[in-house]
C-alpha cells in the first residue's frame, strides 16, 4: 500500500498539488516578512486576507473582468493594511491584539458583505492555468512547474523580488535598521513610522491578493470564511522561515507539500486515521524546525511600538 | 480622593469612549441593514444585564475568558505569546471528561476538583510542550502554539468519533458526542440560573493569580525575565526555565478554562470540526480580556465580565433584529481595535496626571 | 466627582430602560411562530440552508398573516445557541427548532421549563424522553446508495472519488451509502475516500478533487459546505458530480448528474398541525426516500443514460418498499 505512494502519478500529483496549495500561503506570509521584519506583528492577515478575496470575487463576478478584480483586492487589502499601520504604529496599540480585532472586523465584514450582495454560492471564471511555452511539454517537471495558474507564478515571484528589496535595497536596509534598532535608525534621518506604514500596507496588499488567489483563480468561489485560518497559519510560517523570504518559501512548500500528501495517503487507502492524516502537516512544520531552527533571531524591536522620546 | 478617582477615570474612561465609538459606527452598520440601532442596542443591555438571567449568561460566558486570560497575564508579564488558549482549553477539556467519563460512579465531591485538576494539568502540558521547544530547540512560540491548536482539534475529532464517543446513541448517524455526565458531576448551579461554581473559583484564581506574580519569588522572576532578559541573565535567573514555566501555566489556566465549560456550562463534549465551536473563542477572546485589564489578573475581572456582557448582548441584538450574525463579528472586531487604539489615550492621560503631581510637589516645596 | 455621577447616572438610566425593550412574541392572533437556531450560515449551500428554505416555503404556503419565522444563524457555540433557544422559548414562540446535533444536551435542560413550546432537534434520533420534543434526522445514507449505484454505473474508470468533511454524523451516513451503493452495483469498483478535517476548507477540498482525478476518479461526489472547492474542480476536469443536502446543479450545470435534497417540510407539515393540536413533542422522525423528504433531483442539462436512470429509480423504489437495505456500518 505504501508502495503505492512511490508511482509517478502520485509523486507529481503531490508536487504539483503542493506547489498549488502553497499559493495563499506565499502571497501573504511574504508580505507578512516585510512588515515583521520592520517590527510590527499584524495577526489580521486572515481578515485582510477575506476582505481581498471578498472583493475580487464581487467585482469579477459583476464586471467578468479579471485585472478589476485583483485591483480591487489589492485596493482594499491596501487600505486595511494602511489602517492597520495606523493602528499600529500611530496609536501604537498592543499588536497581538489590534490584529485579531483586524481579523474578526475582516471575518464578520467579508461575510455580511456576501450576505447581502450577492447571498448565493455564486462561481466565477477566474484567472486560468498558463502553460508557459516549451517548458511546460517537459516531462514530468512541465507538469508540475510549467502548467499552474497565473496567480501561482506571481506568488513564487514575489520571492526573489522580496528577497532582492530586503537585501539590495537601501528601502531594504531602512527596513531592517527599524526593525532592528528603531532608535539608532531614527537618529540616523530613517523616519520609523514611514518605514513601517509602507511595510504594513505593503502587507495589507499581499494578504488581500493572497485572498483574490483563492476566490479569483484558486477556488473561484465565495465562502463565508473561506481562508479557513489560512492568515494565521502564514503569519507563523514568518517565524518558520526566520524572516528570510526563501526560508519563507521552503515553510510554506513545506506545509503545503505535506497537506498534499495526507490526501494522497488518504486517497489511495493507507490506513491511517483521517484525524492523524489531517495533523500531519502541522506536526511536520514543528518536527523540521526542531530540528533546523539554528541561531534565528527575531528583528529586536518585533511587536514594539517605537515612540520618539524627548 | 480626587486623585484617586481621576486614576480611575483615566482607566475606564478611554476604553468606555471608545466603545462608544465602535457601537456608533455599529449604529450606522445596522441603519444601513435596515435595523433600529437604537432597538437593537436596548437590546443588548437588556441582553447582557436586563434579568438575572441575563446577568448570569453574562458571567458564565465571562468565566472562559477570565481564566484564559489569567494565563495570558502570566505569558505577556513574561514577554512570551500565547495564541494556543484555544487548543489548550480543547485539551483541558477532552482530559477532564475522559476521567468523568472512566469513573462515572465515583463521588461529586472527588471528581470535580479531580477533573478540574487534570484539566489544569493537560493544558499545562500543552502549553508547556510550547515553552520547552521554544527554551531547548529556540522555536519560536507563536508558531509552535499556532500549529498545536490545529493538531488539537484532530485529536479532539479523533477521540470524540471514537473512543470517546457516546455509544448509546439512538439516531442512524453517529454524532460525534461524549456521553453526558452524571449529573453529581455538575458543578454546583445558583438556580434557576445557568451560574456556576466556576465563576467564584475564576475570580479567587484571580487573586491568587496576584498574589503569586505579585508576592512570590517565582512570580518575581517571571515578571523579571519579561521586563529584561539580559539584566535577570545576569542576576541569575533562568530565562529559558521561566519562560516555559510561563508557557505552562499559560496553558493550564486555559486547561482548566476548557474543564469548567464541561463541568460547569455544557456537562459533555461535542464537535463540529473547529476549536471554535467548543470554546467560542474564548481562547482569542481572553487575550483580549487580558489586554483590556492591563495585563493585571484584577484588572481581567471587569474586563472579562464587560467583554462577556458584549458578546452575550450581542446575540441578543441579532435575535431582536434578525441582523445577520456575521454583523456581530464585524462589530466585536471593532470594539477591539477601538478599545486598543484607545491605549495611546490612556497613557498620554497617565502621563499628564504624573506631570501634574511631580508639579503639584514642586510648588508646594 | 462629576465625572463619577454622570457615569453612574448613565448606568442606572441604561439599566432602567432595557427593562422596556422587549422582543414581539406570542400574542392571540394566531400566529404560528417558530424560531430556528442553526450552526452555520444561513446560505451554506448544505444544512442550515435546507431548514431556512423549507421553513420560508412553509410561510409561502400558509401565507404571512398565519405564520412567520425567525432565525439566529451561525451559532456553533452550544452556549451562545442554549441563551438563543431559551430566550425565543420564553418569548412565546410556539415552535423552537434546535437545528444542529450539538444542541441535544441544551435542550434535554431547556424543555421541561417549557411546557407549552414545542422543540424540534435535528438532526438526532432522540427525543430524550422529553413530552416537548420532537427529533429528526435524515438518512442520508439512503439518497447516497442511490447515488452511488448511478455513479458506479456510470463510470467508465471504474474509480469513484470521495471528498468528506470529518469522519462523522451525516456526513460520515452519505459516504457509506455511497460505497455501499457504489459497491452493490460494481462489486470491484474502486472508491476512494479523503476526509479532510473540517467543513469548511474549500482550498483543501479542492486539493483532494484534484488528487482522486489524478487517481483515476471520473465520478466525484461530497457532502459539506467546503464542497464547493470540488465541484469547481469537478468543472475544470469534466469529472461528474453527485451532490447531497441541497441541489448544486447551479453550481456546475454541465456536470452535476443528480443530487439528494432535503426537503424538511415533509416533517413540517406533520409536525406543526400536531402543535397546533396540542401534541408538543414525542416522536422521533426521519426524512427518508419513503416519505419524500429526501428526494433526487436529476439535473435536466445532464444527458443521462435511460439504463442509468432506471436503474436509480429501480433502487430508490427498492429501498422505499424496502426491499434493498441500505447497509452502513456503524
Amino acid at each position: 500500500m505504501i508502495s503505492d505512494l512511490f508511482s509517478a502519478t502520485v509523486i507529481i500529483g503531490i508536487l504539483a498539488s503542493g506547489i498549488r496549495l502553497a499559493t495563499p500561503y506565499l502571497y501573504a506570509a511574504i508580505g507578512e516578512t516585510f512588515g515583521q521584519r520592520s517590527g510590527v506583528l499584524n495577526l489580521g492577515v486572515d481578515g485582510i486576507m477575506l476582505m481581498g478575496a471578498f472583493s475580487g470575487f464581487y467585482l469579477v463576478f459583476l464586471t467578468g473582468n479579471l485585472w478589476l478584480g485583483l485591483l480591487a483586492a489589492i485596493i482594499v487589502g491596501g487600505l486595511l493594511g494602511l489602517a492597520t499601520a495606523f493602528i499600529n504604529v500611530t496609536l501604537q496599540a498592543d499588536q497581538g491584539i489590534s490584529g485579531i480585532g483586524i481579523f474578526l472586523f475582516g471575518l464578520g465584514m467579508s461575510d455580511l458583505l456576501f450576505q447581502k450582495l450577492i447571498n448565493n454560492v455564486e462561481t466565477v471564471s477566474g484567472f486560468p492555468p498558463v502553460h508557459i511555452p516549451i517548458l511546460s511539454d517537459l516531462p514530468v517537471v512541465g507538469e508540475i512547474f510549467f502548467q499552474q495558474n497565473i496567480m501561482v507564478y506571481g506568488a513564487y515571484l514575489m520571492v526573489p523580488i522580496a528577497y532582492f528589496i530586503l537585501n539590495k535595497t537601501t528601502l531594504g536596509l531602512k527596513i531592517q535598521a527599524v526593525g532592528e534598532n528603531p532608535e539608532a535608525a531614527d537618529s540616523l534621518g530613517v523616519s520609523v513610522s514611514a518605514v513601517r506604514y509602507f511595510t504594513v500596507t505593503l502587507g495589507g496588499v499581499l494578504s488581500g491578493v493572497a485572498g483574490a488567489s483563492l476566490s479569483i483563480a484558486l477556488l473561484n468561489v465565495f465562502q463565508q470564511n473561506l481562508t479557513n485560518g489560512l492568515g494565521f497559519i502564514a503569519v507563523a510560517l514568518v517565524y518558520f522561515g526566520g524572516w528570510r523570504p526563501t526560508w519563507v518559501l521552503f515553510g510554506s512548500l513545506l506545509f503545503s507539500l505535506v497537506n498534499a500528501l495526507q490526501v494522497w495517503v488518504q486517497v489511495i487507502g493507507i490506513p491511517i486515521p483521517s484525524d492523524i492524516a489531517v495533523m500531519l502537516p502541522y506536526v511536520m512544520t514543528i518536527l523540521v524546525l526542531i530540528i533546523s531552527a539554528g541561531r534565528v533571531r527575531a528583528p529586536k524591536a518585533l511587536t514594539k511600538a517605537y515612540e520618539r522620546s524627548g | 480622593m480626587r486623585n484617586r478617582l481621576n486614576q480611575i477615570l483615566d482607566v475606564i474612561l478611554p476604553p468606555l469612549i471608545a466603545i462608544t465609538g465602535a457601537l456608533l459606527i455599529g449604529a450606522v452598520m445596522l441603519m444601513l441593514l435596515g435595523a433600529n440601532p437604537i432597538q437593537g442596542y436596548l437590546a443588548l443591555l437588556e441582553g447582557a444585564f436586563g434579568s438575572t438571567n441575563a446577568l448570569a449568561d453574562t458571567v458564565v460566558k465571562a468565566t472562559p475568558l477570565l481564566l484564559v486570560g489569567l494565563g495570558i497575564c502570566i505569558a505577556f508579564r513574561a514577554n512570551v505569546i500565547n495564541i494556543g488558549g484555544e487548543g489548550q482549553m480543547i485539551l483541558g477539556a477532552l482530559s477532564a471528561t475522559a476521567l468523568g467519563m472512566a469513573l462515572p460512579t465515583a463521588p461529586g465531591w472527588m471528581m470535580i476538583p479531580a477533573a478540574l485538576i487534570v484539566g489544569f494539568i493537560a493544558g499545562g502540558v500543552w502549553g508547556g510542550i510550547a515553552g520547552y521547544l521554544k527554551a531547548r530547540f529556540n522555536v519560536n512560540e507563536i508558531l509552535t502554539t499556532i500549529m498545536m491548536n490545529a493538531i488539537a482539534v484532530q485529536l479532539m475529532n479523533m477521540l470524540l468519533r471514537g473512543p470517546m464517543i457516546d455509544t448509546l446513541q439512538k439516531g442512524a448517524a453517529r454524532i460525534p458526542q461524549t456521553p453526558r455526565l452524571p449529573e453529581i458531576f455538575y458543578l454546583p448551579r445558583l438556580a434557576p440560573t445557568r451560574l456556576h461554581l466556576g465563576a467564584l473559583i475564576a475570580v479567587i484564581l484571580a487573586f491568587l493569580v496576584y498574589f503569586f506574580l505579585w508576592r512570590t519569588t517565582t512570580g518575581y522572576r517571571i515578571r523579571a525575565v519579561g521586563l529584561n532578559t539580559y539584566a535577570s541573565r545576569y542576576a541569575g535567573i533562568s530565562v529559558e526555565w521561566n519562560i516555559v514555566l510561563a508557557l505552562l501555566l499559560s496553558g493550564a489556566f486555559s486547561g482548566l478554562a476548557g474543564a469548567v465549560q464541561v463541568y460547569g456550562v455544557n456537562h459533555f463534549m461535542i464537535t463540529d470540526g473547529t476549536a471554535a465551536g467548543f470554546t467560542g473563542s474564548a481562547g482569542f477572546n481572553g487575550i483580549v480580556a487580558a489586554l483590556f485589564g492591563q495585563l493585571h489578573p484584577i484588572g481581567t475581572i471587569p474586563a472579562s465580565f464587560f467583554f462577556g456582557a458584549l458578546l452575550v448582548g450581542a446575540n441578543k441584538l441579532q435575535r431582536v433584529t434578525q441582523v445577520p450574525a456575521a454583523l456581530l463579528t464585524a462589530l466585536n472586531g471593532l470594539v477591539v481595535v477601538f478599545v486598543v487604539s484607545s491605549e495611546i489615550w490612556r497613557r498620554q492621560r497617565a502621563r499628564r496626571r504624573a506631570i501634574q503631581q511631580v508639579e503639584v510637589k514642586e510648588a508646594s516645596s | 466627582m462629576k465625572k463619577m455621577l454622570i457615569l453612574n447616572l448613565v448606568l442606572v438610566l441604561s439599566l432602567i430602560l432595557t427593562g422596556c425593550a422587549g422582543l414581539g412574541g406570542s400574542k392571540e392572533d394566531g400566529k404560528f411562530r417558530v424560531a430556528v437556531v442553526m450552526p452555520s450560515a444561513v446560505n451554506d449551500l448544505a444544512f442550515s440552508q435546507s431548514m431556512y428554505e423549507a421553513l420560508q416555503a412553509i410561510q409561502a404556503e400558509m401565507g404571512e398573516e398565519k405564520f412567520e419565522f425567525v432565525y439566529s444563524d451561525n451559532l456553533f457555540v452550544v452556549d451562545d445557541a442554549a441563551s438563543a433557544i431559551r430566550d425565543y422559548a420564553s418569548q412565546g414562540y410556539n415552535l423552537v427548532i434546535a437545528h444542529g446535533s450539538q444542541y441535544g444536551g441544551t435542550l434535554e435542560e431547556i424543555a421541561p421549563d417549557f411546557p407549552e413550546t414545542s422543540f424540534m432537534w435535528g438532526t438526532a434520533g432522540d427525543t430524550m424522553g422529553l413530552a416537548n420534543v420532537f427529533a429528526y434526522e435524515a438518512y442520508s445514507q439512503e439518497g447516497g446508495y442511490v447515488n452511488g449505484v448511478m455513479a458506479a454505473a456510470l463510470s467508465q474508470s471504474n474509480v469513484l472519488g470521495v471528498v468528506g468533511p470529518v469522519e462523522v454524523g451525516d456526513a460520515k451516513l452519505y459516504v457509506d451509502g455511497f460505497i455501499a451503493g457504489a459497491k452493490a452495483t460494481k462489486p470491484d469498483i474502486t472508491v476512494n475516500v479523503n476526509y479532510i478535517g473540517s467543513f469548511s476548507d474549500v482550498a483543501l477540498a479542492s486539493e483532494a478533487a484534484q488528487t482522486h482525478a489524478d487517481a483515476g476518479a471520473d465520478v466525484l461526489t461530497g457532502t459539506a459546505q467546503m464542497v464547493v472547492g470540488a465541484i469547481g474542480v469537478a468543472k475544470e476536469r469534466g469529472l461528474a458530480w453527485f451532490g447531497t443536502q441541497a441541489n448544486q446543479t447551479s453550481l456546475a450545470p454541465d456536470i452535476v448528474v443528480a443530487s439528494q435534497v432535503y426537503d424538511w417540510t415533509v416533517l413540517l407539515d406533520e409536525i406543526i398541525p400536531l402543535i397546533k393540536d396540542g401534541t408538543y413533542g414525542g416522536t422521533a422522525y426521519a426524512i427518508t426516500l419513503e416519505n419524500g423528504g429526501l428526494v433526487i433531483e436529476y439535473n435536466d442539462g445532464y444527458d443521462l443514460p435511460a439504463d442509468v436512470k432506471t436503474m436509480a429509480e429501480d433502487t430508490i423504489k427498492g429501498i422505499v418498499d424496502g426491499s434493498i437495505t441500505v447497509d452502513v456500518a456503524q
